[in-house]
């Protein structure tokens, strides 16, 4: 079952004098075949002992493995040739037979500390699966990560060193890298129990993660020689709690010289007496991300919440009535919030309406029908009458970037109200239509000023109509590049803006409404009704 | 219709006033304080320079021999780079047709944005416009200071006192 070959025999018997566990031996010997490490621990010790046993008649081995530390002495495997009670006086095998009866605390393995040991079966299994359940999340699929202790590259890489010489006998285009890694092993294992336990399926590409960790304390101090020995991989960064971390440790193991790490550290480990800890377990869902187009008929709403020095300067916002209902059925953690430009608090968006997308962080639902959607986007348009939203959709996190694209490649259409100081007629506003592509120059508005970089901006005026309201009053329509400061346009700014409406017209205008009327990004997709 | 309502100052600045600055009687200097805490300099429309009849000779940023505020640069959304006002600290140097020179001041402390190139090529902005395309400096005070900058100003009220009272008993002054 296990596909081991006559040449891993050395490379196992090393192993099991070293103190390795029964799965770490598999790992060394680069077996690759997942459902070796699937078999329960007892089985696993059960191959390895007949294989032994079966080669090697005509030697008198005694080997015993133990499958973990509080299993009754009847469960421990026993590895006796024909030959049994003819002392075996190999050195190796000596010290095998010592530590496997002996030693209670050799049965954590040397190697990876337990987490393929007791932390391999069901009974963790479980535990991982009910930590999901708490969580109420609705799953199609999962995927399981891993975090281990640095140390455990440190004891891997020594035991590496330990058996190297009988590996590169076994083939030799084989090198550290062969090596099962702990953590592949150990995924392979649990994320099929989990997932057996969960009834869904295990996709590598899983939007839902589960996160298992372990600590050893007891052999923390394991990678402190590496600081001394390769300084210059251990920086102090700020927002590391430790320099160990599991990067900088595997770096500085491919720069250390094998004479220095045999020096440095023991080969084998030494045996650890106490198993690794286990941390809590994790969930997190992928982000989901809603697009859709939304309007904004309220002149005292602001887009986001407005707050200066800490305080609320209105109530509500747009992106919070659009959350509200999104947050609560995809149960998600929260939110943010994007948008193809933004308008003002006192400015309406009309029309077809803005683009927006919504990213809800960790999700615990995220499968919706199209019927569903529908009726989020009618229970957000049920809940006030200051908003409506439009093709309400999920879409992929890749499709969002075309609506940052189109922010400033894109033209925008508004209306506005203007007020002349000097009064009019008709035929005063008939030139504005004939004006085309009137490019402006635009200083970075002082309305803005505090929070971007003074700037002179070039933004064109595609097109422009005007229609009288009263002799100090009309409706002037644009079609601008995106980008267009409409407000400093038509009183400008100080002058900042050039041309502006007040040059154009040779006289004072101010604005006193302004809507947006199109904001012309071809994203999202239209939604039939 | 809505009527012609509050102006653009009106609506997001706020207006304060340093009168008769450094002791120059009724060179009053007018503040506006935007919303986001940015200041634009102005000459109040008591200023001798705006008095009937007066024309401009000569207006120039270049307030000494090593500093000339048209080398102004700031970068950034912080800003970096732009020179550091005191309330004392010169903007520039007007000169009018009868030769009297007149110096308009920061006012307050804080960093210099930009100045004003537009009255250099046409100085009768400055008479035509003095609060608004006449503007004589932006100028961004520190976080911290946006409020304690205009303790020592006049608000609009203070500020119409003080030249009602001139008219009443120093009609010669100015």
């Amino acid at each position: 079952m296990i596909p081991l070959k006559d040449k891993d025999k050395p490379i196992i018997r090393k192993l099991l004098d070293a103190g390795c566990c029964a799965r770490c031996i598999l790992r060394f010997c680069c077996v690759a075949v997942q459902s070796a490490y699937r078999l329960s621990y007892e089985d696993i010790c059960r191959e390895l002992s007949a294989f032994v046993r079966d080669s090697e008649k005509e030697q008198t081995h005694d080997v015993t493995i133990q499958t973990q530390k509080d299993d009754p002495p009847q469960k421990k495997l026993k590895l006796e040739n024909s030959q049994a009670g003819e002392h075996d006086t190999s050195a190796a095998a000596t010290v095998t037979a010592e530590c496997g009866r002996d030693t209670a605390g050799a049965s954590v393995c040397v190697v990876c500390l337990g987490v393929l040991q007791d932390f391999c079966n069901h009974g963790f299994a479980k535990k991982v699966a009910e930590a999901v359940k708490a969580e109420n999340y609705e799953i199609e699929s999962l995927v399981l990560s891993v975090s281990l202790p640095a140390q455990l590259s440190v004891r891997e890489h020594s035991c590496w060193l330990h058996i190297k010489k009988e590996v590169r006998e076994k083939s030799m285009c084989l090198g550290k890298d062969d090596v099962i890694q702990v953590k592949e092993a150990f995924k392979w294992t649990l994320q099929t129990m989990v997932s057996k336990e969960l009834r869904v399926p295990v996709l590598a590409n899983s939007p839902f993660e589960v996160a298992v960790g372990f600590t050893h304390a007891e052999t923390d101090a394991d990678c402190h020689f590496l600081a001394t020995t390769c300084s210059d991989c251990f920086k102090p960064t700020k927002n590391k709690l430790s320099v160990f971390t599991r990067m900088a440790v595997v770096k500085a193991l491919e720069k250390i010289s094998d004479d220095k790490f045999c020096r440095n550290f023991p080969c084998p480990p030494t045996k650890p007496s106490t198993e690794c800890s286990p941390q809590d377990i994790t969930c997190l869902h992928g982000s989901v991300f809603v697009a859709g187009r939304y309007n904004k008929f309220s002149r005292e709403l602001p887009q986001t919440p407005w707050v200066i020095d800490g305080e609320r300067r209105m109530e509500g916002s747009v992106e919070e009535l659009i959350a509200a209902p999104l947050l609560s059925s995809f149960r998600a953690e929260g939110f943010n919030f994007s948008s193809s430009g933004r308008e003002d608090v006192d400015v309406r968006t009309l029309g077809n309406g803005r683009p927006f997308a919504m990213e809800l962080l960790n999700p615990h639902r995220s499968q919706f029908t199209k019927a569903e959607i529908r009726q989020l986007q009618e229970a957000i348009n049920q809940s006030s009458d200051k908003i409506r939203v439009r093709d309400l959709q999920i879409v992929t996190r890749e499709a969002m970037s075309r609506m940052k694209e189109g922010e400033e490649e894109k033209t925008k259409s508004y209306s506005a109200l203007i007020w002349t100081q000097r009064s009019i007629e008709k035929k005063d506003l008939e030139f504005i239509e004939n004006i085309k592509e009137l490019t402006i120059d635009q200083k970075t508005p002082l309305r803005v000023l505090h929070r971007r970089p003074l700037a002179v901006r070039q933004r064109v005026i595609h097109s422009m109509s005007a229609s009288l309201l009263d002799c100090h009053h009309f409706t002037l329509r644009l079609r601008t590049q995106a980008g267009t400061y409409i407000k400093e346009f038509v009183h400008g700014d100080f002058g900042r803006t050039k041309p502006n409406l007040c040059d154009l017209m040779q006289t004072e205008t101010d604005i006193l409404e302004l809507d947006v009327e199109s904001v012309d990004v071809d994203w999202p997709p239209a939604v039939p009704e | 219709m809505p009527q012609k309502a509050p102006s653009v100052i009106d609506r997001y600045y706020t207006r304060w006033y340093k009168t008769d600055m450094k002791g120059k009687p009724c060179e009053d200097h007018c503040i506006l304080q935007h919303s986001n805490r940015i200041c634009v300099i102005t000459l109040a429309e008591s200023h001798p320079i705006l008095q009937d009849g007066r024309t401009i000779k000569n207006i120039t940023y270049q307030i000494s021999d090593g500093c000339s505020r048209l080398k102004n640069k700031v970068s950034g959304k912080s800003k970096r780079g732009g020179q550091f006002l005191t309330e004392f600290a010169p903007l520039c140097r007007i000169t009018c047709t009868d030769d009297v020179e007149y110096t308009v001041f920061s006012c307050i402390r804080g960093r210099l944005l930009e100045v004003n190139e537009a009255i250099l090529k046409r100085p009768s902005l400055l008479l035509e416009k003095p609060s608004t395309e006449g503007y004589i400096a932006v100028i961004l005070p520190k976080f911290e200071e946006s409020k304690s900058i205009t303790e020592g100003l006049l608000t609009r009220a203070q500020y119409e006192e003080v030249v009602s009272k001139r008219t009443n008993h120093q009609p010669d002054l100015c």
